[in-house]
């Protein structure tokens, strides 16, 4: 259970942690421990019409389904490389996306499937993506880690570990040179935390007084390490505080409890211009790859644990039917239109044509692909097809 | 026509355009207050204000990924690099994030950010503080590399830069900042990237050069001229991606005969490039063997003794072009 320590008491252990403070929830739970704060009552969730709740399960439920399809044609070898996904932390994209403004922008890491559809993306696109085809979001060119989708405040999808945490500070630069009053989510790991860039970002987001949320979606392994071995000082977030940027540790498997946290960065981000850094406890489900061996640093039993006692959706929609606003069919419903979706686009990948190698030299320049505005001379590439 | 330097061609270059484009700003260490670490932005703050002419603090990393995300969303910020060779603790930033985010887009998203600032030895520094990363900038397709050698160069070429949709990296020279040469004054002056300048004409040879190795060039070629009646032709590339590949085969085509002068390390450098072309488009127009002079292939040695004998100077560089007459 080491990857879930942060969240949890081993028995005999006291954990006498000196992060107990005011920002990390006061009850300490173990792993099958449900929560007595209910989140459901907090304005943000009130003001919920029925419609939007019913629309947050949709979101969880197509972004699993989407997850699964795309491991079976993984699988059945249709998609290349790495495929990182987001199975078991759905609540969190689509919690966090929930409350965004119009000015609001999202970037995170390479887990981006999720996040990529709580923004609005279409599942064709991000599976063809996957395929490689030439009707994927980015053509084939930039693989799972690498979705953007700039016209829904969505700026990717990046591989390298914390190599997105200074980019979403200049998202939320410019809106700030702008005048806008919207804020970057920037998304990362537990891992991501370990990176210098990470540091030198905390130091300007709070020096300049920029709207950035840095959102540690903490599933407990950095790849297939483990909070304990990877990082000393917990909680993670605990380390905007030396930058005096507020901090806060929540559970990302309480959608309810997802926007209530991230509506408070954003208000504090749209009203002061400052900068949060929320660690939100998660978990996943697959590993870091599908293609990395799973048990050499976890039991599975751990993670039956967490799917049984916390998994998102399935709490969600317990939630949902206990309020009225959900019943068991309609969630059927929901969840055989989310996965007839994921067939579908799988179906749409599979049928897309593949890009002719001429395109390798389409979108590397603005200016080579716009040779009517060309301003330089000479040569720009040295290999071609 | 006014002379002036090359520090205060670059000044005037950044500063009119940002006069020009409410969305051009200016960040690095030191270039407000301090007024730059080697004085190119002297004045700008006074005149454009903190919000346009910014201080980061010492964290390359993280204050050119914030360019990198504001120019994303469509600013064009100008990064200082104190030296370039500091760049390297931003590698990521500039190298996966700056260059392939169009390509990873499908084209969706456009990065106009300039990243610049001295890249060159011979100043006593040592070998961290001396690299001339020109050649594996210009190994990334995704990234526009310039080595401006004179006051009109840096002028019109740091304004085609700022003006330019991609990514571009300036690789400027301490040495050349108080280098004098007139400089047009007109607003619109600008040089293409990508345009290679034959710096002087000549029949027996081509030199072919960047950065501060065109004027060691010049002075070769004027010894060339004076005591043994050679006549060289000198190019300056001017740019290295984009690369003018005809100015370089049209004089190699007129002279037969090859020296490339560079003061990058020789392994993989720029004139490894430039002899592959030159052998594999004008190989019958070769009376001799490319020759190169490039910097000794070791760390940049500190002391000036050393470093004198490292980077190309004047008699290495004859005594190579007298081999190739």
């Amino acid at each position: 259970m080491e990857g879930l320590h942060h969240d949890t008491i081993v028995d005999g252990e006291e954990d006498d942690s000196p992060a107990k403070e005011q920002n990390v929830p006061v009850e300490e739970e173990r792993v099958g421990d449900v929560r007595s704060e209910d989140f459901s009552e907090k304005q943000i969730n009130r003001s919920l019409t029925p419609e939007e709740r019913v629309n947050l399960y949709e979101q969880m439920a197509r972004i699993r389904r989407f997850e699964e399809r795309s491991l079976r044609s993984y699988q059945q070898g249709h998609i290349g490389g790495f495929l990182h996904l987001y199975i078991g932390q759905e609540a969190v994209a689509v919690g966090a996306v929930s409350v965004m403004g119009e000015d609001d922008h999202v970037i995170t890491a390479y887990r981006d499937h999720g996040h990529a559809l709580a923004v609005g993306m279409d599942m064709d696109e991000c599976m063809a993506e996957l395929y490689g085809k030439k009707t994927g979001c980015s053509k084939g060119k930039g693989g799972s880690m690498h979705f953007f989708a700039p016209d829904k405040n969505f700026w990717g999808g990046h591989g390298i570990v914390g190599g997105q945490t200074p980019l979403g500070l200049g998202i939320a630069y410019a809106l700030k040179f702008n005048k806008k009053a919207g804020s970057c989510l920037c998304f990362m790991g537990d891992g991501a935390t370990n990176q210098g860039p990470f540091y030198e970002s905390l130091n300007l987001a709070s020096l300049w007084n920029l709207p950035v949320v840095y959102i540690i979606e903490n599933n407990g392994y950095s790849m297939g390490t483990a909070e304990a071995r990877h990082s000393a000082g917990e909680p993670l977030a605990r380390r905007g505080d030396m930058f005096d940027i507020d901090w806060s540790v929540s559970h990302g498997h309480d959608v309810y409890e997802v926007r209530h946290t991230i509506n408070d960065a954003l208000e504090r981000a749209h009203n002061e211009s400052r900068p949060s850094v929320l660690e939100i406890v998660t978990y996943r489900y697959r590993g870091h790859s599908v293609a990395d061996p799973d048990q050499t640093y976890r039991s599975k039993e751990e993670i039956e644990e967490y799917k049984k006692s916390k998994d998102p959706i399935n709490l969600y929609k317990e939630k949902l039917i206990a309020e009225g606003y959900l019943t068991e069919e309609s969630a059927l419903e929901i969840d055989r239109l989310a996965k007839e979706e994921a067939d579908a686009s799988a179906e749409f990948a599979q049928a897309s044509p593949l890009p002719d190698p001429t395109e390798l030299m389409d979108d590397i320049y603005w200016e080579t692909d716009n040779p009517a505005n060309k301003t330089s001379q000479g040569t720009m590439f040295f290999e071609t097809p | 026509m006014a002379t002036i330097t090359y520090r205060e061609a670059l000044n005037q270059a950044l500063s009119e355009e940002i006069e020009r484009d409410d969305k051009v700003v200016l960040m690095g260490e030191e270039v407000a207050q301090f007024k730059g670490s080697y004085k190119v932005s002297e004045g700008m703050l006074e005149k454009f204000g903190s919000d346009r002419i910014i201080d980061t603090p010492i964290s390359e990393a993280a204050f050119s990924g914030l360019a990198v995300g504001a120019a994303m969303m469509g600013m064009r910020p100008v990064v200082e690099f104190m030296f370039w060779s500091f760049c390297y603790v931003a590698f990521d930033q500039i190298f996966n994030n700056a260059a392939n985010v169009r390509y990873m887009s499908g084209g969706l998203i456009n990065v106009p950010i300039v990243f610049r600032g001295p890249a060159n030895g011979g100043t006593n520094v040592g070998a961290t503080h001396s690299h001339t990363p020109e050649n594996f900038a210009a190994n990334t397709p995704g990234i526009k590399v310039i080595c401006p050698a004179t006051p009109a160069d840096a002028k019109g070429m740091l304004k085609s830069a700022i003006r330019d949709n991609d990514p571009v990296c300036v690789m400027e020279n301490t040495i050349l900042y108080n280098l004098q040469g007139e400089v047009p004054e007109e607003n619109d002056f600008i040089i293409p990237l990508g345009k290679a300048n034959v710096v002087r004409e000549g029949s027996d040879l081509s030199i072919i050069a960047h950065g501060k190795s065109v004027h060691t060039a010049l002075e070769v070629a004027q010894t060339l001229d004076e005591t043994n009646k050679v006549s060289a032709e000198v190019v300056d590339l001017r740019s290295i991606r984009p690369l003018d590949t005809e100015t370089i085969l049209s004089s190699v085509r007129k002279t037969n005969r090859v020296l490339l002068v560079e003061e990058n390390k020789p392994f993989c450098g720029v004139d490894a490039q430039i002899a592959f072309l030159i052998q594999d488009q004008a190989f019958d127009y070769l009376d001799a063997p490319i020759k190169r002079v490039s910097a000794i292939d070791a760390p940049q040695a500190y002391s000036k003794s050393l470093e004198n004998a490292q980077i190309p100077n004047h008699d290495r560089v004859l005594r190579k072009a007298m081999e190739l007459i």
